[in-house]
C-alpha cells in the first residue's frame, strides 16, 4: 500500500514538472540576453539580464504601460457589464413568472454553445455602421455586448446560484411589502455575492486573454490591448528582440497569475458548478 | 440582510389572497424589465446579426463597397468554397484533425491525472491548482509565443530529444508537425476538464468499490465496471464542451503561423481562415458563408454527440425509476 502511494505521488510530481516546465522556461528565458536565447535552451539564465524588461516596456512606439491601461479598462468595463446584466437576466429566469419564459430560457441555453466566431462578421459590420469601430473610444464593440448579457455562461451560472437561495427569503420579503424589484435589491443582490465574484474573476481572465475580438476591432497602436501589442514584436522586428518579447509575455500573464493565486479555490469551485472553461 | 422572518400564517391572510391577480401581472412586467438587457442582446447582437450574415453569405459584400452596391450572387460563395478553394478544404481538414485528435487526448490526460489525484491524500488541493494553471494561461498570445519558441529548431524540446539521441527539427515551422505542436498546446490545458472529472469522481459512492472488491474485482475491472459508467455523464459533458472548444482554436494558430495559417496551410484552423478572408481580404460575403457552414457543422456534431450519448452515458437516477 505504501509503495503504491509513493509511486502515485512520484508520478504526479513528474507530471507536474513536465506541465509547469514551459512556464518556468518562459520566465527564465525572459532574463536571458539575445545570444543566449539563440544558443542555449536551459531554463536558468547564465548571464542574468533583467534589462529585457525595461527594453520590452519601451520597445514599441507606444510604451507597454499604455497597453496595460487599455487592457485594464476593457476588462474592468466587461466585468461591470457582465455582473450587472447577467444577474438581472438570471433573477428573471430563476425567480419570476412571465409569459414565454420557457422559450427565452431555451434560447439562452442555445446560445451557450453558439461559437462566437460565427457572429464576428455581421457584428463588425453592425458596429462599423454605427461608427463604433476605431475613433477615440474603439472599445465599444468589445464592451457593449457584455452590458447586454451576451455571456450566457454567466447567466446560467447565476440562475443555478439563485435557485440555491431559499425561496422563503423571497416570500418573507414579499410579505414585508417588497415588490419583485425590492426582492432583487434586498434579497438576491446581497446574497449573490459569491456568484458575482466568480463572474468577475472569469470575466477578467477571459477578457485579458481574449485576442480574436481585440485583433478585429483595434487598429490604432495607441489603442492596442496587451495581447494585440504582443503580436507586434514578431511583426516588426523578426527575431532580434526575443528577450524583450519574453519579458513582456511574462508581464502580460502576471495579472492572470495573481488572480489565480488569490482566487484559486473560487476558480476551481466555479468550473465545478457550471463547467466554465479557463 | 435587514429582513425579519414572518410567520407562515401571514401568507394566508385574506388581504394577500384577494390581491392575487395584480401581483401576478406585476411580476410578469418585472420579468420583462429584468430581461430587457438580455433580450436587447439576443436580438441586437445575436439574432439579427445572424440573419444579416445569412443574407450577406449570398452576396459579394466587402466592407469597402457601400451597402447599396451589394450584389446578390446566389450560392456562388458556397459553390466557390466547396469546389474552387483548396485552402477551404485544408482549413476543414486541419480543424477536424485538431478537434478529433487533440480533444480525446486532452480528456484522457484529464481523466488519468484526475484518477491519480483522487487517491492522493496529501496536497491534493495544491496539485489540483497547479495542474489547472495552464488552462488559465494557455489561451493567451504570450503562451503561444512561448510554444512557438519551445518547439523551434533551437528550442527546448529538441534539447530534450537530443538527450535520447533523437534528431530535432523546427517543429512549429515544419508543415508535417506544426499542427501537432498546436495539439500539444491544447492537451497541455487539460486542467479544466480534470477539475470537473475530480468533482465527478467524488460523487461515485465508495460502497460500490467495496462491494466489487468483496466480489473479487481487481482495480482494472473496477475502473471499467464502476468508474467509467458512473463518470459517463461527466465525460459526456467534457466531451461536448471540449469538442466545440477545439473547433474554435484561433490564437495559437495565428501566433505560431504569424497570421498566415502556414506553413503550407498546415495550421489553417477554420476560424483563422475565416479571419483571413473576412478581415484580411475584406471578403465579408465569403466569410459569412464560411461562418454559416461552421455553425451548421458544429450544430450537427453536437447533435451527433447527443445522439450517441444515449448509448453510453449512464445516469444513475434511471435505475431508481
Amino acid at each position: 500500500m505504501n509503495v503504491k502511494s509513493v509511486a502515485r505521488t512520484s508520478a504526479l510530481v513528474v507530471l507536474l514538472v513536465i506541465v509547469l516546465y514551459p512556464l518556468v522556461w518562459m520566465v527564465g528565458t525572459s532574463f536571458k540576453p539575445q545570444d543566449e536565447i539563440m544558443s542555449t535552451v536551459s531554463a536558468i539564465p547564465k548571464s542574468f539580464t533583467p534589462g529585457n524588461y525595461p527594453d520590452g516596456w519601451t520597445h514599441l512606439d507606444v510604451n507597454f504601460g499604455r497597453f496595460f491601461l487599455n487592457s485594464t479598462l476593457v476588462a474592468g468595463l466587461v466585468i461591470i457589464g457582465n455582473m450587472l446584466s447577467c444577474l438581472l437576466a438570471a433573477f428573471a429566469f430563476a425567480r419570476l413568472r412571465f409569459p414565454l419564459r420557457g422559450l427565452w430560457f431555451g434560447l439562452m441555453i442555445g446560445t451557450l454553445l453558439l461559437p462566437s466566431h460565427v457572429l464576428i462578421v455581421p457584428q463588425f459590420i453592425l458596429f462599423k455602421t454605427f461608427g463604433w469601430v476605431g475613433g477615440p473610444f474603439p472599445y465599444t464593440p468589445l464592451v457593449l455586448p457584455h452590458f447586454l448579457a451576451i455571456d450566457a455562461f454567466f447567466v446560467f451560472l447565476m440562475v443555478q446560484f439563485i435557485r440555491g437561495i431559499p425561496r422563503e427569503l423571497d416570500e418573507a420579503a414579499k410579505i414585508d411589502g417588497c415588490s419583485p424589484y425590492g426582492v432583487f435589491r434586498h434579497v438576491i443582490l446581497p446574497l449573490s455575492r459569491p456568484a458575482l465574484v466568480t463572474t468577475a474573476i472569469f470575466s477578467f481572465i477571459w477578457t485579458w486573454n481574449d485576442f480574436f475580438r481585440q485583433l478585429v476591432y483595434l487598429s490604432d497602436l495607441s489603442k492596442y490591448t496587451v495581447p494585440v501589442a504582443l503580436t507586434q514584436f514578431f511583426d516588426s522586428t523578426g527575431s532580434n528582440a526575443l528577450g524583450p518579447m519574453f519579458a513582456m509575455s511574462v508581464l502580460s500573464l502576471l495579472p492572470v497569475f495573481l488572480f489565480f493565486l488569490a482566487f484559486q479555490r473560487l476558480l476551481v469551485q466555479g468550473i465545478n458548478t457550471s463547467g466554465l472553461k479557463g | 440582510m435587514t429582513l425579519t422572518r414572518t410567520s407562515p400564517v401571514a401568507a394566508s391572510q385574506p388581504e394577500a389572497a384577494t390581491r392575487r391577480g395584480k401581483p401576478k401581472r406585476r411580476e410578469a412586467t418585472a420579468g420583462y424589465v429584468f430581461l430587457t438587457p438580455w433580450l436587447l442582446g439576443l436580438f441586437g447582437i445575436t439574432a439579427i446579426p445572424m440573419l444579416i450574415s445569412l443574407y450577406l453569405s449570398f452576396t459579394n459584400y466587402d466592407i469597402l463597397t457601400p451597402l447599396s452596391e451589394v450584389k446578390w450572387i446566389g450560392l456562388a460563395n458556397y459553390r466557390n468554397m466547396f469546389t474552387a478553394d483548396p485552402s477551404y478544404w485544408h482549413a476543414v481538414l486541419v480543424t477536424l484533425k485538431f478537434a478529433l485528435i487533440a480533444t480525446p487526448l486532452k480528456l484522457a490526460a484529464a481523466l488519468g491525472v484526475a484518477l491519480l489525484l483522487n487517491r492522493e491524500r496529501r496536497g491534493t488541493g495544491l496539485f489540483r491548482a497547479l495542474f489547472y494553471l495552464p488552462s488559465l494561461l494557455g489561451g493567451s498570445v504570450a503562451l503561444a509565443i512561448v510554444w512557438a519558441n519551445i518547439f523551434n529548431r533551437a528550442g527546448a524540446f529538441n534539447a530534450v530529444l537530443a538527450i535520447f539521441g533523437i534528431p530535432g527539427r523546427g517543429w512549429a515551422t515544419s508543415p508535417e508537425w506544426a499542427l501537432e505542436t498546436l495539439m500539444v498546446l491544447g492537451i497541455w490545458q487539460f486542467g479544466a476538464p480534470m477539475v470537473i472529472f475530480l468533482a465527478g469522481l467524488k460523487q461515485v459512492p465508495t460502497e460500490l468499490y467495496e462491494a466489487a472488491a468483496v466480489d473479487g474485482a481487481g482495480p482494472i475491472r473496477q475502473f471499467f465496471k464502476i468508474t467509467l459508467p458512473m463518470l459517463s455523464p461527466v465525460i459526456f459533458f467534457n466531451l461536448v464542451l471540449e469538442t466545440i472548444h477545439g473547433f474554435q482554436g484561433f490564437t495559437a494558430a495565428f501566433v505560431v503561423s504569424n497570421g498566415t495559417g502556414g506553413p503550407v496551410d498546415s495550421t489553417l484552423m477554420y476560424t483563422l481562415y475565416l479571419y483571413i478572408r473576412g478581415f484580411g481580404n475584406y471578403e465579408m460575403g465569403y466569410a459569412s458563408a464560411m461562418a454559416w457552414v461552421f455553425l451548421i457543422a458544429v450544430g450537427l456534431i453536437t447533435v451527433v454527440l447527443f445522439a450517441t450519448g444515449r448509448f453510453w452515458v449512464h445516469y444513475s437516477d434511471e435505475d431508481e425509476r
